[in-house]
């Protein structure tokens, strides 16, 4: 009877002394570029998000914001979750937050600037707050920042220890006539993540994506 | 000074300069070569002595764990022999409590029958009937000297003959009555004799068992007397049987595990709802931890349970408990194994309800175009599911037969591999010895094949100075005979 109450024991220790939500839950902050015709990719956005939703786990963050002409702000963000604990509710939780953004591209008007840098600033706000292990960053965006005047963003990016991904980075008139604009875009942005010592990665071919969201 | 200063020290030709060092180095090792040859032999006698001692310390040890190993091995064989007879005796136990406890019984029957079938043969006996006594006194009438030709005499005898005849019939018939009876009452004995019959039968067939029990018993008792004079032959069936066992357990514990590991899948998902599904320990999913706890918790219950039931003998507190307390064990482990069973079930059934969730979800999501497929025939899995998972816990009780002789055979099987082992290192150890032995001779000859100018040269000297005091002994002895001579 003594070895069975010490196994029932050990086991209620076991059951019962679990740790909370810990460093190894996935954050995923997803920035929507809403300036002018990029406007009509969103439905590429949306496949997107609901790749994630499908890979994500219960206990990982996820947020979806739009790129507006001030991005650093929580009223720009769309849609923000942390899941469950319980698979049945997050599976709950995914199915609203599809709704809310579908909702959004339905109703969703272009802006008339693309404050990047403001996004990735209140994703790194957002997610530092969140807690979570695994970081990342996703700008669904053709990376063309054009701020309105007199905001500063000359601000050096804090993005240690996360991935930023850049998602169907499409080519610009201008980039067709002159590719060295496409490249040197990227280059920057590239060299502006990794001078705030995180990891930059481009993926434009969408079935790519997986190595992105690992389960 | 460099290297190079000193090898041209002597001349400033480097062929004359090797030769000159060379020749010095020869000398210089030629002078030195008694004590490096005690130096190297020295050094291997050293290592020869010590891998040696190591080799014989290691044979020792091996010796003793043989010992250790047949001791083991004799006490598991005897107490499984004695095992095996206490269950025969039992066996033979229940055969004279069942059969032969009702032989008085048996035998006042077959007594009453065989009685009956006296009396019966007694009474079925032929009596011939008896000669009317009257024949003697109508013979001396007949033998009357009469003439034949009187009337009277002939009504007489005819009146006699008459009287014969009829007497004749009533006698026959009354003889043919009695033999009737006669046949009817052996007719009525043929039951008896065959129900004697069957019971004699009975009882040779519960005689016939024993006797084949005791058989049994004389076999196992052989087997029991060679285990405690420890023979050879006993010996070495115990191994062997040991190392099946072994394998045997060791294959039905793999097939165990895959059951549990089955198990484990069946329940780690459903787990999550509740205790989460993002909670982590010692860098586990808590989910996956309290699932395994459930199935090792399951696996626990069926020891004590096949322990109570006295079918393992892991725990001897157990196995010494009083009977009521036993039973009671029984039931509390059998009843915590119901509940869990049944906790499995429902988790399984959970299993399948967030699989179909999960499966919606990510349909919707990635292909809203995708469609449920077979989702009828989903109740058959569902089934399946729970039915596993209520059954598996009570499967996995009987994994305590198959540890308990893979923990009895695992002490004799790790014994006869360090057993051997040792063996093999004792070997590798005397192996070292002998070649530390030769490769000091063989280094002491190798020294001397390096100076083997000046020893050829030290063999020539000695060769002449011992030709030369052969001479001197030759021209000595001549005139000692002569003195010898001179003597005599």
């Amino acid at each position: 009877m003594k070895n069975i109450l010490l196994t029932m024991v050990a086991a209620a220790l076991v059951i019962g002394c679990s740790s909370e939500e810990g460093p190894h839950t996935k954050g995923v902050y997803m920035l929507l570029d809403t300036s002018g015709t990029y406007t009509e990719e969103l439905v590429k956005a949306q496949h997107i998000i609901n790749y994630t939703l499908a890979k994500l786990n219960p206990g990982d963050t996820f947020a979806v914001a739009r790129v507006d002409t001030a991005s650093f702000s929580e009223k720009d963000i769309v849609a923000k979750v942390t899941f469950d604990d319980r698979p049945s509710a997050a599976n709950r939780q995914k199915r609203q937050f599809r709704e809310s953004v579908d909702q959004f591209v339905k109703e969703v008007k272009p802006s008339s600037y693309t404050d990047i840098t403001g996004g990735m600033l209140q994703a790194v706000e957002y997610l530092n707050e969140a807690g979570v292990g695994r970081k990342t960053v996703l700008i669904f965006s053709d990376l063309k920042e054009e701020l309105k005047k007199g905001y500063v963003r000359d601000i050096p990016l804090q993005v240690g220890g996360y991935e930023v991904v850049a998602l169907n980075v499409t080519k610009l008139r201008s980039d067709n006539i002159d590719p060295r604009e496409y490249m040197d875009r990227l280059q920057m942005w590239e060299e502006r993540v990794e001078a705030g010592e995180g990891t930059w990665r481009v993926i434009n071919d969408m079935e790519r994506l997986e190595s992105v969201i690992i389960d | 000074m460099s290297f190079s200063e000193i090898y041209l020290l002597w001349s400033e030709s480097a062929a004359l300069s090797a030769v000159i060092w060379s020749v010095i180095i020869m000398l210089l090792t030629y002078l030195a070569r008694e004590p490096m040859h005690r130096m190297i032999e020295a050094v291997s006698s050293l290592a020869k002595s010590a891998f040696q001692q190591a080799s014989e310390s290691l044979m020792r040890a091996e010796r003793r764990l043989a010992e250790r190993n047949t001791e083991v091995l004799i006490a598991a064989g005897r107490e499984a022999s004695e095992h095996l007879i206490e269950r025969e005796f039992e066996r033979i136990n229940k055969i004279v409590e069942a059969d032969l406890a009702e032989y008085p019984t048996l035998h006042r029957k077959i007594s009453d029958v065989i009685t009956r079938i006296d009396e019966d043969y007694k009474q079925s006996s032929d009596v011939p009937p008896e000669a009317p006594g009257w024949n003697k006194a109508i013979s001396a009438v007949a033998q009357i000297p009469t003439s034949k030709s009187d009337p009277m005499v002939g009504q007489i005898l005819e009146s006699i003959h008459s009287s014969l005849e009829k007497n004749h019939d009533k006698t026959l018939e009354e003889y043919r009555k009695s033999s009737r009876d006669r046949h009817m009452l052996l007719k009525n004995m043929l039951p008896s004799w065959r129900g004697m019959n069957s019971d004699l039968k009975q009882v040779d067939q519960n005689v016939n068992a024993l006797m084949e029990r005791s058989r049994v018993v004389d076999r196992q008792m052989e087997e029991y007397e060679k285990i405690i004079n420890e023979t050879d032959s006993a010996k070495k069936t115990l191994s062997s049987s040991s190392l099946t066992q072994f394998f045997v357990a060791g294959f039905v514990l793999a097939i165990a595990i895959g059951g549990a590991a089955i198990n484990f899948n069946l329940i780690a998902r459903p787990m999550q709802e509740m205790v989460g599904g993002s909670s982590v320990m010692m860098g586990f999913k808590t989910a996956n931890i309290a699932a395994l706890v459930i199935i090792l918790v399951e696996v626990a219950m069926g020891l004590f349970l096949m322990e109570s039931l006295r079918i393992t003998r892991l725990f001897p507190v157990i196995g010494s408990m009083k009977d009521s307390m036993r039973v009671r064990m029984i039931w509390i482990t059998f009843s915590i194994l119901l509940i869990l069973a049944s906790v499995e079930a429902g988790l399984a059934y959970m299993r399948e309800v967030l699989a179909q969730d999960d499966a919606a979800l990510r349909a919707s999501l990635i292909n809203s175009a995708a469609t449920a497929i077979g989702v009828s025939d989903r109740w058959i899995t569902t089934a399946a599911q729970m039915g596993m998972g209520f059954i598996l816990p009570f499967a996995l009780v009987f994994v305590a037969i198959p540890l308990e002789s893979f923990i009895h055979s695992s002490r004799t099987v790790l014994g006869i591999s360090a057993a051997g082992t040792l063996r093999a290192l004792a070997f590798s150890f005397s192996v070292f010895a002998n070649a530390s032995h030769y490769i000091g001779r063989m280094l002491t000859s190798i020294y001397d094949l390096f100076i083997f100018i000046p020893l050829w040269i030290e063999t020539r000297i000695r060769g002449s100075n011992r030709s030369e005091k052969k001479k001197e002994k030759r021209g000595f002895n001549p005139l000692q005979t002569e003195s010898m001579k001179e003597v005599s």
